[in-house]
């Protein structure tokens, strides 16, 4: 352990810093007086460490004896999550502060699930992998029962405990077993285990186990059954943020677990990934087409979005984790701006969720009918909208790795998919005209929403230059 | 004029953008300018496309106007036109300021109305004159858009209905070939249209799970294309969403997509499948001329027993597409010029078929065939416009109809005789229900009570007609007009298919 270790960490240690004098400076000053500006204060936080980590630091650096690592695939995944965090705190501000459920309590929780994904990302070694893991799933279980009075929010928080923890275990297990036939938990030490001749059937139960507890965690099918439930019942700020940072870490710690750990079996994990991939895009797909309540509808679109994801990692070539990255950027980008505009439905001052409600909103707000229109048909992945071009790319990725069939299967659950964004088309500019929701929405989620259409619209002509940072970061994990 | 069909493409899109951001209200005044800002532009776009014509020099086989970019994930922004696209885009930006026009009279949500249709044509232009397989796609696909809420907001009383078949049915078509798109960038290393012109694709029998398939990844590629291609043409058996999208859409949006939106299949097979695939097209060919040939009859049967104006139009596109089909995939010069031909033919003479229905039904409300009768009593001028249209369809001699029809008969009768004789037959039904429905609505005495009032048309809908006719005579009596334009490029596809399909026992000639 050296001074260096300390450098390397410090954008988490400042974190951990901050979301623990915030707790101590809340509860001593009287509590929620002070969570209007701590929400402030943390997305400012967020912002500054992201525009830290990704102008200021540039390189690769390990610490503590390689189990944290700092390169420019986690860079990538931190930026990611951190732009995720502050876009949710900032536009779910009002509407939490309006329906009293702004605590300081909940920046502070998201600050240490940050701090969580911050870590999983990074992790270089199995413990550091499940101590940023349970740190982040901790921190979420609580913010899922942000709303305690209510049957469904403490529904939702009980039912992620339990499956989240039995995950864990198994998860644990797998970590436990790869332990045992490699010797060592440390990420460099599994892959020379496994690069020395024939693979111990112990340590491919243990990477099968451990790809549950992470199939859980990203909502791949068949581990998704919590996904529907949790997003229905959290709060919808909260339901906003686990749709968006923590599948960002969880895929990208899923990606670094398969590739520095057992990069040299591609082809026994590849095979598992692309199941899961395909399960997830059809049962996403098909189970939204049912759905009346919008963020239901949004949870198997994220399963659906999930499994395009794993194309990109199942792929196992450098493209296909840049594809990965991709994917998640412009699938955070434009779930940003959904729920922007899925926290501001309301009705006479309730918040309303079901996809009726939105009946011919386009007469009343017409721009904000239009930029949903826009997230609507990327989130289909109809060009020109960015959100074909993510979809492209990993299908891409896959045919270049001989993987046509999945590409395939890619591209037919896209249409079946279509389906259930376009049915929110329909309530918005089809349907006969009735009392929906209210037309307002405030600033902050006006300007997410457009700025997340904009960039779905926009975005095209030079990706923003994400896509050179995104195969930067797929170049140090795939070696 | 460097980025000449940048600007083109674009017009439209700047209009739309416009009218998005800077027309507020919706007062009768900001309704007129919409209206006068689409036709403007549509109008701007279609005067800035005749200098594609006057500089575009036949003779030169490639791609001329190139303009080349670099973009993102590997693709590059790269137009261009040749012999065969040059004038779809004139078709495009020559009926769109008609379209506009058309729809005058429109009071409902005008300015979302003209914003789509220009986002409409911008896409349009596009599909013509992308030379990047997926810039090509973004085109082909993002039309979806705007017509999906085209035939929805503003379409009939089952528009729902017939707005998601629309989009789910072409959608599904297109995304295989995405895949097969997607392959060939992966085999051949490029999406630049004009190095895959080049590129040979393999051809070596494949067995996939037992099955051997003759030509292997070109006639797979081949069926991938197929999937979009026949389904936007549309071919028989994959027309059904046609009439339910065209009897749903409202009249401009009928218009556009009879007139332009299904050549887009036509020109796909002529730009990919044909010169991309020569092996699995010559695999594919006999096939696509019988499914041609029962298009023309079966199509032209059902157009007989309609009742709905729109609907009879509509499958008697269907058919007329048949044609087109046929000439095509009798690959040989006759059959692709007619082909070519007879999609800018169809492409006036369905416009103006629509737009007639479009006359009365802003009248009387109503497409059903039934309620009308003896208009010619109160409406002479609509009546010759009518027989015009309807002899044009049929295809008399001396109007454009006929070249297409003609040409593509004789290639097709040069390959395979019982496809001519059968599709021959379809000209014959073609007459039976155009001059039927003609004489339905037109002639006999006025009885019905409702139509004693109807008035004839007024000078903005003669002034819409005048262009279309004067068109339609025009291709019919100097057809090398067009035939001069694509004839160079027709003729090197033609050869360079040739060349590449293997000449065993089986030439073309043979094929019966």
């Amino acid at each position: 352990m050296n001074p260096t270790d300390f450098s390397t960490v410090l954008p988490e240690i400042t974190l951990a810093v901050a979301a623990m004098a915030a707790l101590l400076g809340a509860v001593y000053t009287g509590k929620d007086k002070l969570a209007a500006m701590l929400n402030w204060g943390m997305v400012a936080l967020f912002l500054i460490l992201a525009v830290w980590i990704g102008a200021g630091i540039t390189g690769e650096r390990t610490a503590f004896d390689g189990t944290f690592n700092d390169d420019p695939f986690a860079r990538f995944a931190k930026v990611t999550v951190l732009l995720a965090a502050a876009s949710i705190l900032a536009i779910s501000h009002e509407p939490m502060l309006r329906r009293k459920m702004l605590r300081f309590e909940f920046p502070i929780l998201i600050a240490l699930s940050v701090l969580g994904m911050m870590v999983m990302v990074s992790a270089g070694d199995l413990i550091v992998l499940y101590m940023g893991l349970e740190l982040q799933s901790l921190a979420l279980y609580v913010v899922a029962s942000f709303r305690r009075d209510n049957l469904k929010s403490s529904e939702a928080g009980l039912k992620y405990f339990v499956l989240g923890s039995l995950s864990s275990g198994i998860l644990l297990y797998g970590a436990s077993l790869t332990y045992g036939y490699a010797g060592t938990t440390d990420f460099a030490g599994i892959l020379s285990t496994l690069g020395e001749g024939a693979v111990p059937v112990g340590l491919l139960f243990g990477l099968v186990m451990m790809m549950t507890g992470l199939a859980f965690k990203v909502s791949a099918v068949p581990f998704h059954m919590w996904t529907p439930d949790v997003y229905e019942g959290s709060p919808t700020a909260v339901t906003a943020y686990f749709a968006t940072a923590p599948k960002m870490a969880a895929m990208a710690l899923f990606a670094r677990l398969m590739y520095d750990a057992f990069g040299t079996i591609p082809a026994e994990w590849g095979q598992v990934i692309a199941v899961l991939s395909v399960l997830s895009m059809f049962v996403g797909a098909i189970g939204g087409i049912g759905q009346r309540d919008i963020k239901r509808m949004m949870a198997y679109s994220s399963i659906a979005h999930m499994g395009f994801a794993m194309i990109g990692v199942a792929a196992g070539t450098v493209i296909g984790v840049q594809s990965m990255l991709l994917y998640l950027a412009i699938y955070i980008a434009m779930n940003i701006g959904a729920f922007a505009f899925i926290l501001s439905m309301e009705r006479d001052g309730q918040h309303v969720t079901s996809i009726d409600s939105l009946k011919m909103l386009s007469k009343k707000a017409p721009m904000s009918a239009l930029a949903m229109l826009i997230i609507l048909f990327s989130l289909a992945g109809v060009p020109p909208m960015l959100g074909f071009f993510a979809k492209f790319y990993v299908l891409q990725a896959a045919v270049n790795a001989d993987m046509t069939w999945l590409a395939l299967a890619g591209v037919i659950s896209s249409v079946i998919g279509a389906f259930f964004y376009m049915r929110i088309i329909y309530f918005m500019y089809f349907a006969a005209e009735e009392d929906g929701i209210d037309a307002r929405i405030g600033t902050v989620q006006g300007i997410a929403l457009m700025g997340s259409a904009f960039i779905m619209v926009f975005g095209i002509v030079n990706l923003f230059g994400v896509e050179s940072i995104a195969l930067m970061a797929a170049e140090t994990l795939v070696r | 004029m460097e980025n000449l069909l940048s600007i083109i493409t674009f017009i439209p899109a700047v209009a739309a953008g416009i009218l998005a951001l800077f027309l507020r209200g919706d007062d009768s005044a900001a309704r007129k300018n919409a209206k006068w800002v689409a036709l403007v532009a549509t109008a701007t776009t279609f005067l800035v496309s005749i200098f594609l014509l006057t500089g575009f020099d036949p003779s030169d086989t490639g791609f001329q106007f190139v303009e080349e970019y670099d973009w993102i994930l590997g693709l590059k922004y790269k137009m261009g036109v040749d012999g065969i696209s040059i004038l779809f885009v004139l078709l495009t930006t020559f009926l769109m300021p008609l379209t506009i026009g058309a729809c005058w009279q429109m009071e409902t949500r005008v300015k979302e109305y003209m914003i789509a249709f220009l986002l409409l044509e911008t896409l349009m232009i596009g599909v013509f004159t992308a030379l990047d397989l997926v810039l090509f796609y973004i085109f082909f696909e993002g039309g979806l858009i705007p017509m999906f809420l085209i035939i929805g907001i503003w379409g009939g009383a089952n528009r729902i209905y017939a707005a998601f078949k629309f989009f789910l049915y072409t959608f599904l078509g297109s995304v295989l070939m995405l895949v097969a798109m997607i392959y060939m960038y992966v085999e051949a290393g490029t999406t630049d249209i004009p190095t895959l012109l080049t590129h040979n694709f393999a051809s070596d029998t494949l067995n996939i799970m037992g099955i051997h398939v003759v030509g292997g990844a070109q006639t797979l590629l081949f069926l991938a294309f197929f999937a979009s291609f026949a389904v936007k043409l549309p071919m028989w058996p994959v027309h059904t969403w046609l009439p339910d999208a065209h009897v749903q859409a409202p009249t401009a949006g009928s218009v556009v997509l009879a007139a332009i939106l299904l050549k887009m299949g036509g020109y796909g097979f002529l730009r990919f499948s044909l010169p991309m695939f020569p092996v699995g097209s010559d695999v594919m060919s006999t096939f696509m001329l019988w499914l041609s040939a029962i298009a023309i009859v079966y199509t032209s049967l059902v157009a007989l027993a309609q009742e709905d104006m729109k609907k009879l139009i509509a499958y008697s596109s269907v058919a007329h597409m048949g044609y087109v089909t046929m000439g095509i995939f009798a690959v040989n010069q006759q059959g692709i010029d007619g082909a070519i031909f007879q999609m800018l033919s169809h492409g006036f003479i369905s416009a103006a078929l629509f737009l007639i229905v479009g006359v009365i039904y802003d009248r009387m409300h109503t497409r059903e065939i039934s309620a009308y009768g003896g208009l010619v009593n109160r409406m002479p001028v609509y009546a010759l416009v009518f027989l015009f249209f309807t002899m044009s369809n049929v295809g008399l001699p001396g109007t454009s109809g006929f070249v297409g029809e003609f040409l593509t008969l004789m290639a097709a009768f040069q390959v395979n005789t019982w496809v001519a004789f059968v599709a021959t037959s379809g000209v014959i039904l073609s007459a039976s229900y155009a001059l039927w429905l003609f004489r339905r609505i037109v002639l006999g005495d006025l009885i019905k009570e409702s139509l004693k009032s109807i008035t004839d048309m007024s000078r903005r809908e003669r002034l819409i007609f005048a262009p279309l006719v004067a068109m339609t005579i025009l291709l019919g009596i100097y057809p090398s007009l067009v035939t001069d334009i694509i004839g160079p490029s027709v003729s090197a596809l033609v050869t360079d298919y040739h060349a590449a399909v293997p000449v065993s026992g089986d030439a073309p000639m043979a094929k019966n």
